[in-house]
């Protein structure tokens, strides 16, 4: 959401002062956030829908998730969380080491969940729980075969959009990186921060509602 | 609106300001990479009538198709291409983006006394997001087409149609964003942006109906994006979504289809009203009447329209309940337009009234509107929905609403702002023929169409039964004087950019922000940052004070 | 079809027709009056008071809020009301009568299969006998079609893997347009047919013209040995491997996880196409799937069957 700060410092031609500016840029990416409520809405929408016809089905294809590494992703996701407030608090207080080092640990945590995920992706490829592609889909358990393609249908739909995201939001803290390592996003222009943290926030929220639809719901045996 | 405006600003100049934002660079580099909110506003008027073309001629030869009853012009197959491109064409790349994108990122900025929009890059990565999409579509369309219908119902469109729909869905997945982004801009800006003085209750109502408009923008587009991404996934990735060999609902692709289309309809038509409501108190020279009711029934229609999608859905096997409940919905969303006709109408009493295109635009625009919205009666009404349900009666009714209202509304707005983007007058004698060929042309086009509809013509049909030939043909031929309406226009605009005279920083003695800067204005938009003192529309003020300053350069002239 | 002249009406063939064009010209009226009202008024408005008339054009108030109030309350009512009378033929037109001529639709591209109680089966045709009430009980075989008869002025969309239905009850004999509504692919406009009214004598004789087939029902029980279904759903008490099928179509059956449903026509085809789906309580999901194996007709004809198994158990323990 932040405008490129032009040399004549940070308030762009267009606002009045760097009240006005830094007003919009949150509004802007509030904004934007209740769109991608309405993006997610949609999948949950037909989530809740699938699951209400078969509840018991669900929660028995939902039992074979592996929850320790649902878990193990949810504390690394909610620790970038951290990482994130911590940045915004070093560029509004103007700390450059404390902003990069944050900057460059949620990246990390970032990663580590992309490749957990990916190897939870694995995982489910190797037991035939994919039905991408033509892949075989086999499914064991009680649920019928039908509901448990469903739920994975929408598990590798939620979890990949969410995935999408957050490499987005990887992508865009690459560039806040390299903006800090300059020298960049301190003090009155570190409003780029706060608006990337409210964007990475939203993600973890997102995620923090997909973990217990997808892996708590299971039925465990 | 200030006192800047009482100027003389009427006569003809003899030459355009010296400075402004047509001749602040001529290379293509200084279009392609402007962030100038007016630029934009250009490049998005380019491409909509580009893509205008395109979908008119679509319908065109579709038109020309069903003179006959055995559709011997095209093949099936390049039917149904043509009208789903019709019908893509003209909902994404036309009508959704039409006035807002146009229009809207021209005066928005002017109308609040803004520099520019919040935020001006993103708004140029709105242009280039819609531009890419098209493209895509375009495509699509060159590589052979898609024969969805602009609905793509699964699981036809999913599974059965072995034509581009990848990248149809893709093209208007992409363009989604761009209106997202407009939207956001403007929510930031009619927020954060307002010049001193400029309360909530002195915005024009142009600015509310754009307000409204981008509320659906921001909360409808994400929905029909999701369910084409869905469409495409179950294309791509074999997902089962709404597959029902798979144990999917394709009911559900609807839900979430409609419950941006609904909205979507809105978006197509809100922003409509609003130059409406500029228009007519201008040339009333007459404040609007009930102000505060028509700009909450534009948040009511936004809300509101939320609410109803499901009635388009009466026979699709939904429950007979949520029928019942989208059908009265869908009755209260009707209360706020109705408003907003009466309140236009009672605009005229007392006015002094003159006749100018926007104006007979505009009046155009309230009767067609009210046609159309009196039909959505009609569907509306559960019963009478069951047998008119995808006939030409629907066709009809939304017709009347998107092209008698929408596209009526978009040309007296170009009309009305063009000498303040062009900085020239249109030959206005043309232009008032052209209005009343495009009523004539309309009308003829689309009225046969609810009696066929009645009749029992289903839509989307390429052949049809013989008794239904003689409303075809006059249909038809309503849509041949309705292509050379449109145009005239065309040509006429184009011709004035370079032989029409100058335009005066106010030529219709409007009141409103945007009249107090030059024609065209600077890319600045104002030299020095206005303040507001007076009410909206205050057109008997206005005038007052505009005989006063006349009467004492008289004084002047004679001393 | 009978009748080539222009009209701007179509012809009422069927109960429900002259009710719908009932509300549909009270419609008219309210539209008309509007558009007549607004229509004048803007054309006297522009008269009266254009620039230079000279015209008393004193405002007293911009702010007229009871106008305002009058001018949404007047509408709404308006619309109440035909919101209720809408919402009442909606009722009507499904809420099939008992007792109605059941016949079976299947749609496809691009053709409509129709299967009387008897056993004739017709294609794009439809014959029906005068002054009875038909129910069409429908489903597709691929993409969603919608059967569309604007005489009688019913349209129902057919969908994928749910039953739908509508009915009518003709009253004038005749032959009248059969459409697809909705759009359904390349031959869309080709999904058209005709439905033939006809005396209930004739219809009779008409029914037992033609090739002799075996109606629904039989076809169904037919299917059900074939299918080996007897082997555990034998017929009069119940076993320990499956729950009764006598009496179990149109009423409520107990599921394994606490849930009661209704056993309606959608019930029984899940249950045959994905038995562990809803699990009758106190039974083991151990029957197996059936899905392509019956095809949509065949899957119709079962559930035929098990219909006439409630109605036989209803006739047995009623008098």
């Amino acid at each position: 959401m932040s405008e490129a700060h032009s040399i004549h410092g940070p308030v762009a031609h267009q606002f009045d002062d760097l009240q006005q500016q830094r007003e919009a840029d949150e509004l802007g990416m509030w904004t934007f956030l209740c769109t991608e409520i309405l993006f997610f809405g949609g999948v949950f929408l037909a989530y809740t829908l699938y699951r209400l016809r078969d509840e018991a089905g669900f929660a028995d294809a939902s039992g074979t998730m592996n929850l320790w590494l649902g878990a193990v992703n949810t504390a690394v996701l909610l620790c970038s969380s951290l990482t994130v407030a911590l940045a915004v608090h070093a560029g509004e207080t103007s700390r450059r080491t404390m902003l990069v080092v944050c900057l460059v640990l949620t990246m990390i945590l970032g990663a580590g969940f992309l490749g957990i995920k990916g190897y939870e992706y694995y995982e489910k490829y190797e037991e035939h729980h994919m039905p991408l592609f033509g892949l075989p889909f086999i499914y064991e358990g009680q649920a019928s075969p039908a509901t448990a393609e469903m739920f994975f249908d929408l598990y590798f739909v939620m979890t990949g959009i969410h995935a999408i995201h957050m490499i987005i939001g990887m992508g865009v803290f690459t560039l806040l990186l390299v903006k800090a390592l300059r020298g960049g996003l301190l003090g009155d222009y570190s409003t780029p921060v706060h608006i990337a943290g409210l964007y990475w926030h939203f993600v973890d929220i997102v995620w923090v509602f997909l973990f217990p639809f997808l892996y708590l719901i299971g039925a465990r045996h | 609106m200030t006192s800047v405006a009482v100027e003389r600003q009427a006569q003809p100049p003899d030459a355009p300001p010296k400075r402004n934002y047509l001749n602040a660079g001529y290379t293509v580099r200084s279009w392609l990479f402007t962030t100038d909110h007016k630029r934009i506003g250009l490049l998005y008027l380019l491409s909509i009538t580009f893509f205008f073309v395109i979908g008119g001629v679509a319908a065109t030869v579709v038109r020309l198709d069903l003179m006959t009853p055995e559709g011997d012009l095209v093949q099936t197959e390049t039917y149904n291409k043509l009208f789903t491109a019709h019908g893509v064409i003209m909902v994404f790349f036309f009508l959704v983006p039409s006035i807002p994108a146009t229009l809207g990122n021209f005066l928005v900025p002017l109308m609040v006394g803004a520099r520019d929009l919040a935020f001006p890059k993103i708004n140029l990565m709105s242009w280039y997001v819609y531009t890419c999409g098209g493209l895509l579509t375009l495509y699509a369309l060159a590589a052979g087409g898609v024969d969805t219908g602009w609905t793509f119902y699964a699981p036809y469109s999913s599974t059965y149609s072995n034509t581009h729909v990848m990248a149809t869905a893709v093209g208007v997945f992409i363009v989604g964003f761009s209106s997202i982004m407009t939207g956001l801009n403007f929510i930031v800006t009619i927020h954060k942006m307002r010049a001193p003085g400029l309360t909530w209750f002195r915005l024009p109502l142009f600015i509310w109906s754009i307000y409204a408009t981008s509320l659906i923008q921001i909360l409808g587009t994400p929905v029909v994006a999701i369910a084409l991404f869905l469409v495409a996934c179950e294309r791509l990735l074999g997902l089962g979504i709404f597959d029902p060999r798979l144990g999917g609902d394709p009911i559900l692709f609807q839900h979430l289809f409609w419950f941006y289309s609904h909205p979507a309809v809105y978006i197509m038509i809100l922003p409509g009203m609003g130059v409406v409501t500029e228009i007519i108190p201008c040339f009333c020279r007459k404040k609007i009447f009930g102000y505060t009711f028509i700009g909450f029934s534009s948040f009511a229609i936004a809300v509101f329209g939320f609410l109803v999608w499901g009635h388009h859905m009466f026979v699709s096997g939904q429950s007979v309940y949520a029928g019942m409940v989208f059908s009265m919905l869908s009755y209260l969303v009707a209360i706020p337009s109705a408003v907003k006709v009466f309140n236009w109408t009672a605009s005229l009493y007392k006015g002094s009234i003159t006749f100018e295109t926007p104006m007979l635009y505009a009046l155009g625009f309230v009767g067609l509107f009210t046609m159309g919205g009196l039909t959505g009666l009609f569907v509306a009404a559960l019963g009478v929905n069951v047998h008119v349900h995808d006939t030409y009666f629907v066709i009809a009714h939304f017709h009347y609403i998107m092209v008698g209202g929408m596209v009526m509304a978009y040309l007296g707005g170009i009309h009305f702002w063009w000498p303040k983007i062009s900085g020239r007058m249109y030959p206005e004698a043309w232009a008032r023929f052209s209005a009343i060929l495009i009523f004539v042309g309309f009308n003829l086009t689309f009225f046969p169409q609810y009696v066929l509809g009645y009749l029992g013509m289903p839509r989307r049909y390429h052949v049809y039964p013989e008794e239904f030939q003689v409303l075809n043909v006059m249909s038809s031929a309503g849509a041949s004087i309705l292509a050379v309406g449109y145009l005239f226009p065309l040509t006429y605009l184009l011709w004035s950019l370079r032989y029409g005279p100058y335009a005066p920083p106010n030529p219709w003695r409007a009141t409103g922000l945007e009249w107090t800067t030059a024609s065209p204005p600077p890319t600045e938009n104002f030299a020095s940052a206005p303040v507001v003192t007076d009410e909206p529309y205050d057109y008997p003020k206005f005038d007052a004070e505009w005989r006063d300053a006349s009467f004492s350069e008289e004084l002047a002239a004679t001393d | 079809m009978t009748n080539d002249t222009f009209r701007l009406l179509p012809e009422q063939a069927s109960t429900h027709a002259p009710q719908v064009d009932m509300l549909y010209f009270f419609l008219l009226g309210v539209a008309t009056f509007f558009t007549v009202m607004i229509a004048v008024l803007i054309v006297f408005f522009s008269i009266k008071y254009r620039r230079g008339a000279k015209v008393d054009r004193t405002v007293r108030d911009e702010h007229a809020h009871a106008v305002e109030i009058m001018w949404m309350v007047g509408p709404l009512v308006l619309a109440m009301i035909i919101f209720f009378w809408g919402a009442k033929l909606f009722f009507d037109v499904n809420r099939p009568p008992a007792g109605a001529l059941e016949v079976e639709v299947v749609g496809k591209q691009w053709m409509w299969k129709f299967q009387h109680p008897e056993g004739r089966r017709e294609i794009n045709e439809l014959h029906v006998p005068l002054g009875q009430p038909v129910r069409l009980h429908m489903i597709s075989e691929d993409v969603i079609h919608s059967l569309f008869v604007p005489a009688f002025r019913v349209k129902q969309d057919v969908l994928p893997g749910r039953y739908s239905g509508t009915w009518f009850e003709a009253t004038k004999t005749g032959e009248y347009h059969l459409f697809c509504a909705e759009y359904c692919g390349t031959n869309h406009s080709l999904m058209k047919g005709r439905v033939v009214v006809m005396e209930p004598s004739e219809y009779q004789a008409w029914l037992s013209g033609g090739k002799p087939g075996e109606s629904p029902v039989e076809a169904g029980r037919r299917l059900f040995e074939e299918m080996r279904c007897s082997t555990c759903h034998r017929g009069g008490s119940p076993t320990s491997r499956c729950p009764p099928l006598e009496g179990v179509y149109g009423n409520p059956v107990k599921l394994d996880n606490g849930q009661t449903v209704t056993a309606d026509e959608d019930y029984l085809r899940e249950s045959i196409l994905h038995p562990a789906a809803k699990v009758v309580a106190g039974f083991r999901p151990i029957m197996p799937s059936f899905e392509g194996q019956l095809g949509e007709e065949g899957l119709m004809h079962v559930i035929a069957y098990i219909k006439s198994l409630a109605k036989e158990e209803r006739a047995r323990t009623e008098p």
